[in-house]
């Protein structure tokens, strides 16, 4: 057990090094840092001066140490744009990422179990059909054409729902919310359920299957013959059957909802963190780019461990695989 | 020829409706894309052929439409079909060099990680696992993103092609190696490669001509199927502003650009290059599930 956390860890480590490097690369060598904060018309002692105060004279290894030293305390310097510090307005932007995402998730596995239950307990119905085709062409349809459709639908076309920004938000310390006012609520629905529909479909198929496979098995079939109601046997025994992997589908998808709330953000305005990183980009704003860089991949190897992990304490079978060689 | 019409994968491809509209469709649209420069309409990035007077009209079916731009035309008076042909011909470009390069990639290190084994495998399988944790888009975003900056400012816009292409193709090469270095380790055992060993023949030249030419048959059918992913990736990349300037569109800059034409009315901009991105998608996943079914020994 021991050894298989420390490897992943390592791992972990190892993958987080890399990916700072790269930062750290985008940092030092795309441009001249000392050109940009000091302009064109600064004399070659001031430059020195600046180089040694920045520790831009000192060996490499110096260098990328002090920026892991950093970067570990979440100091990435002053944003090139904005003039402001890039924790602060990674800070900012924290909270619109968090509760779209957190929004979409909830969406995506209420709405897909619902579905799913419905598509799998009238398998035949007309409805059923039309949901199991409609999700077929939202598998095709790319995250952002979902947000036009819907903004040219709700938006421009009803006028019911606002298309862009969070609406009102509600100081709660750093913390900032939508969820208190009703124009931040309202904002909200395109965004996340833009977010939610391609893991809602995947979430819906998979109950959908692992239903009808439940639903054959001899447990049921007892339960029936015991003479339970219907609800009792579709959710008391059948559902909760189903629910474990569409668990370990949904830790996985997580990562995926967050990919793709870049893709959301734009298309709505959010001023979420996946915005700033865009707009960073099209700036050539390098210290919010190696802030993002650093961070997402932080999240992804840090949700990769604890789904590595939950594996290794919920599947028993895992334990004893270890034992032989590795593939 | 006759060979062709008598085989099984005829035979299934006639008995499948669906398959043989979206390959009708997907041809279509490779025909509209290669040929843009012989049959679109208009030329719309030809300065001399495109006036002023003509933009924002709607699509011709509606009373203020005009037949000779048939889908309307954008704010600078580009004809919104030609757009569509030439933005569908970068963007089948994109997808066709991004898919290739993953191909190369993926499948020379899975031949090398099956070949070769030892600490090459466990090296390269490591780094296609890292790689798997993290979303396909995000890893592509990143690369295209932070690639950018690498290249000279006023480079930017004419290198975007293949700073798009290098992003897009680095992102796939995972599955082609896996599969990959799966055959290779079977084929590996069989006869004729230790035949080959017996009587001298190089690792490389084992690994080129006897083992490679096994191994590339599951790799067509990924391929096919990621020729829409990679369309869409493109799409996405473009919209996000990390893709294809807007000197150069492709289907997901022309959507882009469109987006904010939404709410002045002008819906057609942004809706017509929508719809050519979903068909072509659809069109060509299709074909790709139909290939895959139709090769696959086990459904037959």
């Amino acid at each position: 057990m021991l050894a298989f956390v420390l490897r992943r860890l390592f791992q972990a480590a190892l993958v987080m090094l890399v990916v700072a490097f790269i930062a750290f690369s985008l940092f030092n060598y795309v441009g001249d840092p000392i050109n940009m904060m000091l302009g064109q018309d600064a004399t070659p002692e001031q430059k020195v001066e600046l180089r040694e105060s920045l520790g831009l004279d000192k060996p490499f290894y110096v260098q990328f140490g002090a920026f892991v030293g950093n970067a570990v305390s979440g100091e990435f310097g002053l944003s090139l744009r904005q003039a402001r510090p890039v924790s602060t307005l990674i800070k900012e932007r924290l909270p619109a990422t968090l509760e779209l995402a957190f929004c979409a998730a909830i969406l995506a596995l209420v709405g897909g179990v619902v579905l799913g239950v419905y598509t799998a307990l009238r398998r035949n119905g007309v409805f059923s059909q039309f949901l199991l085709m409609v999700s077929l062409i939202g598998v095709s349809l790319p995250t952002f054409l979902i947000g036009i459709l819907l903004i040219l639908v709700f938006a421009v076309t009803l006028q019911i729902l606002p298309s862009y920004s969070r609406g009102d938000v509600t100081q709660i310390g750093w913390w900032s919310t939508g969820l208190l006012t009703w124009s931040g609520i309202k904002a909200l629905v395109l965004p996340s359920v833009t977010l939610s529909l391609g893991t809602m479909t995947l979430i819906m198929r998979l109950v959908r299957s692992e239903m009808l496979e439940v639903l054959r098995t001899d447990y049921i079939k007892f339960a029936r013959a015991r003479g339970l109601t219907n609800n009792a046997v579709h959710f008391g025994h059948a559902l909760k059957n189903t629910l474990v992997p569409v668990m370990t589908i949904m830790g996985l998808q997580l990562g995926t909802i967050i990919a793709f709330a870049i893709v959301t953000e734009t298309v709505f305005q959010w001023p979420g963190m996946g915005f700033l990183f865009i707009q960073s980009v099209q700036f050539a704003d390098i210290p919010v780019m190696a802030a993002y860089l650093v961070l997402i991949s932080f999240v992804f190897v840090s949700i990769n461990l604890i789904v590595d992990l939950l594996y290794y304490v919920v599947d028993p079978r895992l334990r004893i695989e270890q034992t032989s060689p590795a593939h | 020829m006759s060979r062709f019409f008598d085989s099984d994968i005829w035979w299934s491809f006639k008995r499948s409706p669906a398959t043989m509209i979206a390959a009708v469709l997907a041809l279509l649209f490779i025909l509209g894309a290669v040929l843009a420069p012989l049959i679109a309409p208009h030329n719309p990035y030809d300065l001399a052929q495109i006036s002023l007077l003509d933009s924002n009209l709607p699509p011709m079916w509606n009373t203020s439409g005009n037949a000779d731009f048939p889908l309307g035309t954008d704010q600078q008076g580009r004809d919104i079909l030609s757009t569509i042909m030439y933005g569908s011909r970068i963007s089948l470009l994109v997808a066709l060099c991004a898919v290739a390069m993953s191909i190369v990639m993926g499948v020379g290190l899975g031949l090398l990680a099956g070949y070769v084994g030892g600490r090459v495998d466990s090296i390269i399988m490591r780094i296609a696992d890292i790689q798997l944790t993290f979303p396909a888009i995000l890893v592509a975003l990143l690369i295209s993103g932070i690639g950018r900056q690498f290249v000279p400012r006023d480079l930017q816009d004419s290198l975007a092609l293949y700073v798009i292409i290098f992003s897009i193709g680095l992102t796939g090469w995972v599955q082609y190696a896996r599969t990959v270095r799966g055959s290779t380790l079977v084929e590996k055992s069989k006869e004729y490669v230790q035949a080959a060993r017996v009587i001298g023949v190089s690792k490389m030249a084992i690994m080129v001509r006897h083992v490679l030419p096994n191994v590339l048959g599951p790799v067509l059918v990924i391929a096919t199927l990621n020729i829409a992913n990679a369309i869409i990736a493109e799409a996405t990349l473009s919209f996000l502003g990390v893709g294809m300037p807007p000197t150069q569109p492709s289907l997901g800059t022309l959507i882009s650009e469109g987006q904010n034409y939404l709410f002045s009315g002008e819906w057609w901009i942004t809706v017509f290059p929508g719809i050519a991105l979903i068909v072509m998608v659809v069109s060509v996943n299709l074909v790709g599930d139909w290939l895959r079914d139709a090769l696959n020994p086990k459904l037959q």
